[in-house]
C-alpha cells in the first residue's frame, strides 16, 4: 500500500522525485499517527501505573502516622484518701471508685508536670489541662490501681495516652488556624504541648496497641487499634479454609475427572461460571436471608461471615483447581490406570498430588479475596458492632459478635473524625500487608512447585 | 452435650472403627494381605465411613432443624393478641430468645439454680434484674409470656440437645457394628468406599447449585412479600426514592438506576479507553521487559480491596476534585461524594479489568493475519485498527460487558464516595446513590426484616442479581456467537 507500489512502470518516468527513500506527505502522515497510536498506548499504560502509585503514596502518607502515637509521661500520685477513704486496701472498695474518681489525680499529676519543667500553666483552672491527656488514661490508672492496691499512696510514673487532637497536632493534622473551631482544645493546649515535648515529657513513640488493641468509642480515637478484628478475621478464614478447600477440590474433582457429560453436569458448569461473577453485596443478601433470618446463627458472628465468604470464594477456588487439574498429563492417568489403580485411586494417588501446588495457590488468592471482601460483611452486622473484646476462646472466637479487618475499616471511615481516618488508613497498610504476604506465599509456591509438562 | 462434643465423639469413633475394620480383615484373611479383596486400609476406611458419615448427617440436619421446630412450637405458646403481624412475632420470638439464654446463662453462672430457672414467674421476682445481674441487659421488663415461652425454649431445647445426642451417638455405634460384622476377607470394601467417596464429591460438586438456589429463593421470598406491601409498578416506575421508617416511603427504583447508571458510565469511560490501550500497547509494541514489568503492576490494581478504593475516593480523589471543581475553582461540586469521584475510582479499579481480558483476546488473535497484513505494507497501528482489533471486537465487547457487570454491582466505592441521596440530575458533581448503596443502607442496623422499608432491598437485590446475570449471560453468548473461528 506504499505510494511507489501503487502505479508501477507508468508512473516512475512521469515522476522520478518519487522513491522509496524520500519520504513524501501521505508517507509522513501515516507515519505520524502511527507514532501517535503508540503514544497512546504509553500513555494508558502509564496512567495506570500513576493512578497505582498514586494510590500507594496516598496509603502510605496518610496512614504510617496511625502506627505512632504520642504519650505523655506523668508522675501520678495515688491518693489514698481519694482511692482507699477506709484505707484498708479492700479490693472491693477499691473497685467502688469509677474512672471520674481518677480524674482529679491526672489533673494533678499533668499540673506537676507543667511545674516540675518549669512551664507556667496559661491556664485559669487547673481542669483545662484534661483535655491534654486521652479518657483511656483514667481506665488505665484504675487497672493499675486494682492490680496493685499496695502502691497506693505512692507517686506512680506512668505513660498515658495524649488526646487525638494534641496528637493531631504533633502528627500535623491538627493546626492552630483550625482551633477556632475546636471546642476541645486552645491555642494554649498547644503552646503546651510544645513545651513539654521540648521537655521530652510528651513523645511520638511507635504505637503497638494500633497493631494489637481493641476499637475504642468514637469520643477515642487515640485509644482504637485493629488488633480485635484482627482475630475476627483469622477465624472468619479459617472457616473459608475449613470448608472452601476441601469442598472446593471435591467439587473440581468431580467435575473434572468423574462427571459424565450431560445436563446435569451442564448445569453445574453454568452456575459456577455464573456465581463468580455475581455481586459480593448479593453474597450477603443471601447471608442475611439463610443463615440469619432462617438459621438463626449469631449476628456479626465470625462463623456467619466465613460461610458467606466461602459460598463467594467457592467459584474461584473451582475455577482455579480444575485448571490445575487439567493441567496434569493424561499419560499419568493411563499409566495409573494401566498397573491396575481404579480409577479413584488413579486421581487420589496420582493426579491430585500433581495438581497440589496450583490448587494451593488458587486457594491462597481466594483466600486474599476473601480476607479483603466487605460489602457481604455490612449485611450480617460486621459493622457497627464495636469490636472492644477479645474472644474468650475458640468457640467464642468463631461465635461471639466480632468485626473483621475491612469492615472495622469502613467503621472507621464512617467516624467523621479526622483522627478515624488516619486509623482507617492505617488499618489498610496492615490489611495490605496480609494480602501481599499471601500473594508472594502463592507465587513462591507457584515458581518453586509447579512443574511445566 | 454440646455438637462440638458430640462431633469429637463420633471422629474418635471413626479413628476406632478404622482400626478395628482392618485388624478384623487382617485376621480374616489369617494375617496375609492377599488373601483380602481389598487393600486392607479400605476395610478400615469402609467402618470409618460407616460410623461418620450417617452420623454426621443426622447432627448436622438436626442442627438445623431444631431451631426451626422449637422456632414453630414457642411460637404457638405466645398468645395471638400480643402481636400484630409476623414482624411483630419475631422481635418477640427474639425476646424469647434472649431470656432463654439469660436463663441459660444465671445457671451456669450459678446465680440461679435449674429449677429456679424452670420455675421463675414474673410476679414474684424481677426477671430483668437477675439477668442483668450475669452481664444479659434487656431492653424492657420481661412480660409473663415472653417468660413462660422462654422456659418452654428451654425445656425443648434440653429434650432436643439430648435425643439429638442419643441417637447420633446410637447412630454411629450402629455403623461401627454394622460395617464390622460386614467385615471378612471377601467384602468388596474398595468398590464401596469408592462409591461413597464419589456421592461425597457429587454432594461438593452441587453445592455451587444450592447456592444459586439459596439466592434465588432467599431474594424471590423477600421481594414477593415486599410486593405484598408495596406496588411492583411504584417500585419500578417510581421517580423518588424516600424511605422513611416512620410510614408512607416512596421507594421507586428509577433515581437509583440512573445514579448505578451514571457512575458506571463514568467508570467505563476511564476504564475502558485506557484498559484498551494498555493492552493493545502491551500485546503489541512493549518489549518482554517492559511487559514483564507493566502487566504485574497494573494486575496488582484488581487485587487491592475495594474498601481501599472506597476510602481513596472517599478521602484523596473527593477532595481533590473538589479544590478543582469545588468553590474555590469552577464552582460545579457540592462535596466531595458525587458520581464523578466514584465513577473515576472505579474506572482505575477496572482498568486491569479491561486490560488483561482485552490482552488475553488480542494474543489469541493468530499471528498470521498481522503478519498477512504488514506484508501488505500497512503500519503496525494499521495493522492493529484494521485487522487485530475487528478480529478481537466480540471478546472485547465481552470484556466490557464483563466490566459493566461489575461496575453495576461495585457496592464500596459507591457507598463511601458516590453519596447517599437519590437524586434524578444530569450533573456529574452532585452527590447520588446507586442500588447497592442503597441496599447497605437498607439492611444495616435494623433487625426488623417486615417492614417495607427493609423488605426493598431484597427486591433491590433482586433487581440487581437479574441485571448483573443478564449481563454476564449476553457477554458470554456474544463471545461464543462472534468468536471468530480460525484453524
Amino acid at each position: 500500500m506504499t505510494d511507489a507500489s501503487t502505479t508501477p512502470g507508468a508512473a516512475a518516468p512521469a515522476a522520478p522525485k518519487s522513491s522509496l527513500l524520500q519520504l513524501d506527505a501521505r508517507v509522513r502522515r501515516r507515519n505520524a499517527s502511527e507514532a501517535r497510536f503508540r503514544a497512546y498506548g504509553v500513555a494508558a499504560v502509564s496512567i495506570g501505573l500513576i493512578f497505582l502509585l498514586l494510590l500507594l503514596v496516598a496509603i502510605v502518607r496518610n496512614g504510617v502516622p496511625a502506627f505512632t502515637q504520642t504519650f505523655i509521661t506523668i508522675p501520678v500520685e495515688l491518693k489514698a484518701d481519694k482511692l482507699d477513704k477506709n484505707g484498708n486496701r479492700d479490693l472491693e472498695e477499691i473497685k467502688k471508685v469509677s474512672t471520674f474518681g481518677y480524674k482529679p489525680l491526672i489533673i494533678e499529676a499533668m499540673a506537676a508536670t507543667l511545674a516540675g519543667n518549669g512551664i507556667e500553666s496559661p491556664f485559669a483552672k487547673e481542669k483545662d489541662l484534661e483535655k491534654m491527656v486521652s479518657a483511656s488514661a483514667a481506665a488505665q490508672i484504675r487497672d493499675f490501681v486494682i492490680a496493685n492496691p499496695d502502691r497506693i499512696g505512692e507517686t506512680v510514673e506512668f505513660r498515658v495516652l495524649a488526646s487525638s487532637r494534641v496528637d493531631g497536632y504533633m502528627k500535623g493534622r491538627v493546626v492552630r488556624e483550625d482551633l477556632a473551631r475546636d471546642k476541645n482544645l486552645d491555642a494554649e493546649h498547644l503552646d503546651v504541648t510544645d513545651a513539654l515535648y521540648d521537655a521530652g515529657v510528651l513523645k511520638r513513640e511507635f504505637n503497638w496497641d494500633f497493631v494489637l488493641g481493641a476499637d475504642a468509642s468514637e469520643s477515642r480515637p487515640e485509644q482504637a487499634g485493629i488488633g480485635v478484628s484482627m482475630l475476627g478475621s483469622f477465624f472468619m478464614m479459617l472457616v473459608v479454609l475449613a470448608l472452601a478447600l476441601p469442598i472446593g477440590v471435591a467439587a473440581s474433582i468431580y467435575l473434572e475427572e468423574f462427571a459424565p457429560k450431560n445436563r446435569w453436569t451442564d448445569l453445574i458448569e453454568v452456575n459456577i461460571s455464573n456465581l463468580a461473577a455475581v455481586p459480593s453485596i448479593v453474597f450477603g443478601i443471601l447471608g442475611l436471608a439463610v443463615f440469619i433470618q432462617f438459621a438463626h446463627l449469631p449476628q456479626s458472628a465470625p462463623l456467619v461471615g466465613g460461610l458467606v465468604l466461602t459460598l463467594m470464594t467457592l467459584p474461584t477456588i473451582i475455577i482455579s483447581t480444575r485448571a490445575s487439574l487439567k493441567a496434569v498429563p493424561p499419560s499419568i492417568r493411563d499409566a495409573a490406570l494401566g498397573v491396575g489403580a481404579s480409577k479413584m485411586q488413579s486421581v487420589f494417588h496420582h493426579v491430585l498430588p500433581l495438581a497440589m501446588p496450583g490448587i494451593l495457590t488458587g486457594t491462597i488468592i481466594g483466600l486474599a479475596q476473601a480476607l479483603g471482601e466487605t460489602a457481604p460483611l455490612l449485611l450480617i452486622g460486621m459493622v457497627g458492632y464495636i469490636a472492644s473484646n477479645y474472644p474468650d476462646g475458640v468457640a467464642s472466637g468463631f461465635l461471639d459478635p466480632n468485626s473483621a479487618m475491612p469492615a472495622q475499616i469502613y467503621e472507621w471511615a464512617k467516624r467523621a473524625d479526622p483522627a478515624y481516618y488516619e486509623r482507617a488508613w492505617g488499618g489498610i497498610i496492615i490489611l495490605l500487608v496480609f494480602l501481599m504476604t499471601m500473594n508472594i506465599i502463592a507465587i513462591i509456591l507457584r515458581r518453586r512447585f509447579e512443574r511445566r509438562w | 452435650m454440646s455438637a462440638l462434643w458430640i462431633l469429637f465423639i463420633v471422629l474418635a469413633l471413626a479413628a476406632i472403627g478404622y482400626i478395628l475394620g482392618r485388624s478384623r480383615a487382617m485376621a480374616s484373611a489369617g494375617g496375609d494381605a492377599r488373601h483380602l479383596h481389598s487393600l486392607p486400609a479400605y476395610y478400615g476406611y469402609n467402618a470409618a465411613f460407616s460410623v461418620l458419615v450417617p452420623a454426621l448427617g443426622l447432627l448436622v440436619a438436626w442442627l438445623i432443624l431444631q431451631p426451626m421446630v422449637i422456632q414453630n412450637v414457642v411460637s404457638d405458646v405466645i398468645p395471638q393478641q400480643e402481636y400484630a403481624d409476623a414482624g411483630a412475632l419475631n422481635l418477640i420470638m427474639s425476646d424469647v430468645r434472649r431470656v432463654a439464654e439469660g436463663l441459660d446463662l444465671a445457671v451456669a453462672q450459678g446465680a440461679l439454680t435449674a429449677d429456679q430457672a424452670a420455675t421463675l414467674r414474673t410476679e414474684s421476682t424481677n426477671v430483668r434484674e437477675s439477668l442483668g445481674q450475669v452481664g444479659v441487659a434487656l431492653g424492657s421488663d420481661v412480660q409473663a409470656y415472653v417468660l413462660s415461652a422462654a422456659q418452654e425454649y428451654r425445656t425443648l431445647n434440653a429434650t432436643g440437645n439430648m435425643i439429638r445426642t442419643i441417637l447420633v451417638l446410637l447412630l454411629a455405634v450402629a455403623g461401627l457394628a454394622f460395617a464390622y460384622m460386614r467385615t471378612n476377607k471377601d467384602f468388596r470394601a474398595r468398590n464401596v468406599v469408592e462409591k461413597v467417596v464419589l456421592s461425597l464429591l457429587i454432594f461438593a460438586a452441587s453445592i455451587a447449585i444450592l447456592t444459586t438456589i439459596g439466592i434465588v429463593l432467599s431474594l424471590v421470598f423477600n421481594t414477593l412479600e415486599f410486593f405484598k406491601l408495596y406496588p411492583w409498578t411504584d417500585f419500578f416506575f417510581g421517580l423518588t426514592w424516600a424511605p422513611s421508617f416512620g410510614g408512607g416511603s416512596e421507594l421507586g427504583i428509577i433515581p437509583l438506576f440512573w445514579g448505578t447508571f451514571y457512575i458506571s458510565i463514568i467508570a467505563l469511560a476511564v476504564a475502558v479507553p485506557i484498559g484498551l490501550f494498555a493492552a493493545v500497547y502491551l500485546s503489541e509494541y512493549a518489549s518482554p521487559a517492559v511487559r514483564s514489568f507493566a502487566k504485574p503492576l497494573l494486575e496488582v490494581l484488581a487485587g487491592i480491596p475495594t474498601i481501599v478504593y472506597g476510602l481513596f475516593a472517599l478521602l484523596t480523589v473527593g477532595p481533590a476534585l473538589v479544590s478543582i471543581f469545588g468553590p474555590q475553582g469552577f464552582d460545579w461540586m457540592g462535596g466531595s461524594r458525587a458520581v464523578m469521584t466514584a465513577g473515576i475510582v472505579m474506572g482505575i479499579m477496572l482498568i486491569p479489568f479491561v486490560s488483561s481480558l482485552s490482552d488475553d483476546i488480542i494474543n489469541s488473535v493468530p499471528q498470521a493475519m498481522r503478519d498477512g497484513s504488514l506484508g501488505l505494507g500497512a503500519t503496525k497501528s494499521e495493522t492493529i485498527k484494521q485487522v487485530v482489533l475487528p478480529a478481537a471486537l466480540p471478546g472485547i465487547v465481552g470484556a466490557i460487558l464483563l466490566a459493566a457487570s461489575r461496575a453495576i454491582g461495585e457496592t464500596m466505592i459507591v457507598v463511601l464516595g458516590a453519596g447517599a441521596a437519590a437524586r434524578l440530575s444530569l450533573n456529574p458533581f452532585e452527590a447520588m446513590t446507586t442500588v447497592t448503596a442503597k441496599i447497605v443502607s437498607q439492611l444495616t442496623g435494623d433487625a426488623d426484616f417486615a417492614s417495607p422499608e427493609a423488605l426493598v432491598a431484597f427486591a433491590l437485590g433482586m433487581t440487581l442479581f437479574v441485571i448483573t446475570l443478564g449481563l454476564n449471560i449476553f457477554a458470554l453468548w456474544i463471545v461464543r456467537k462472534y468468536r471468530e473461528q480460525y484453524e
